[in-house]
């Protein structure tokens, strides 16, 4: 069995569970995947499965060797591939199809994405600095205070918390719970929010 | 896949036509332990807010002098059913300036259009 699977965020919404109570959830295409080829400890040095995900476009633009790595799997070729780890002595060959049942529902797993995109932000939304005193007569507002001293080291320490582009970063959500898999429709919903906007690519994986 | 689509799945179909002004009886479940009964919440709907499943209502009595507000999912499973009282006649959307009003200023005018 192949540990993860790729998806694509649809959007959220709520959930209202049957005693009532409001769930925030997260709702994501997730799959179907094909595996398209197979690292194997021998050859590769470890044990994954390259999955693609089956979207209703094809890549606009395909090169040969591509191609035939595609034609070699007997699968359709695909716009997003990745590699996803095997559980240990399962038969996954390329060509197979992964689906969003590899998950259950309550099982907790780790979501993969990259985030929306803030633009150039101060050190104050950046890095959360308090920054100053709005009024009574305070000339330090949202400035981000001193960078270090001056004689000694006469220099700005690299990774210094200062303004900068903000956001579209890749992040790593643990511990995300599935609340629901609708296998027909190959939909799972997440519970709470998960990185990226709308349509963007997520990873899933075990664990 | 549509979010409206999925969002409709979950809506019910028995909440009756009502809005802002109206006075409400919204006989909510209520679980104690094992046991569960049913609890009349009676008062005006002070507003309305949010679309497809997620859309909620306020509902806004005076209890012993005391203004209690209470907020429901419209289509939550915990509502047994709403019966509407009576139509308000108001002018606007939210009714918060209720809140500052006490007594026979705050009653609303009734609204007798059929329909």
């Amino acid at each position: 069995m192949v540990k993860g699977i790729l998806a694509r965020k649809i959007g959220m919404t709520q959930i209202l569970a049957a005693d009532g109570a409001v769930v925030p959830v997260t709702v994501v295409q997730a799959g179907p995947c094909v595996v398209v080829q197979r690292r194997t400890a021998e050859r590769d040095g470890y044990e994954a499965a390259q999955l693609g995900l089956v979207e209703g476009r094809p890549p606009r633009h395909l090169p040969k060797p591509l191609a035939g790595q595609f034609a070699k799997a007997g699968v359709p070729p695909t716009r997003v591939l990745a590699e996803f780890p095997v559980a240990t002595g399962s038969e996954v060959k390329p060509g197979d199809t992964v689906l969003c049942d590899i998950f259950a529902a309550d099982e907790t797993i780790r979501v993969v994405g990259t985030s929306k995109g803030k633009g150039f932000q101060g050190a104050v939304r950046r890095h959360h600095f308090r920054g100053g005193a709005a009024s009574h007569g305070s000339m330090f507002h949202r400035a981000p205070g001193s960078i270090g001293p001056s004689a000694y080291p006469s220099r700005v320490f690299p990774g210094t918390r200062m303004a900068g582009r903000m956001g579209g970063d890749r992040v790593t959500l643990k511990r995300v719970k599935v609340v629901r898999v609708d296998l027909e429709r190959n939909l799972l919903f997440l519970r709470g929010a998960v990185p990226g906007g709308r349509r963007a690519l997520l990873r899933l994986v075990k664990g | 896949m549509d979010l409206h689509e999925l969002e409709r799945e979950q809506m019910r179909s028995d909440i009756p036509d009502f809005g802002p002004g109206d006075t409400v009886r919204v006989h909510v479940k209520v679980r104690e332990g094992e046991k569960e009964r049913i609890q009349v919440f009676e008062g005006v709907v002070i507003g309305r807010r949010g679309g497809g499943v997620r859309e909620s209502f306020t509902v806004r009595k005076v209890s012993y002098g005391v203004g209690v507000e209470r907020v429901f999912p419209v289509h939550s499973p915990n509502l047994e059913k709403i019966e509407v009282v009576r139509h308000g006649k108001v002018r606007r959307a939210k009714l918060y300036f209720l809140r500052d009003l006490r007594g026979k200023a705050a009653r609303l005018e009734e609204d007798y259009r059929p329909r």
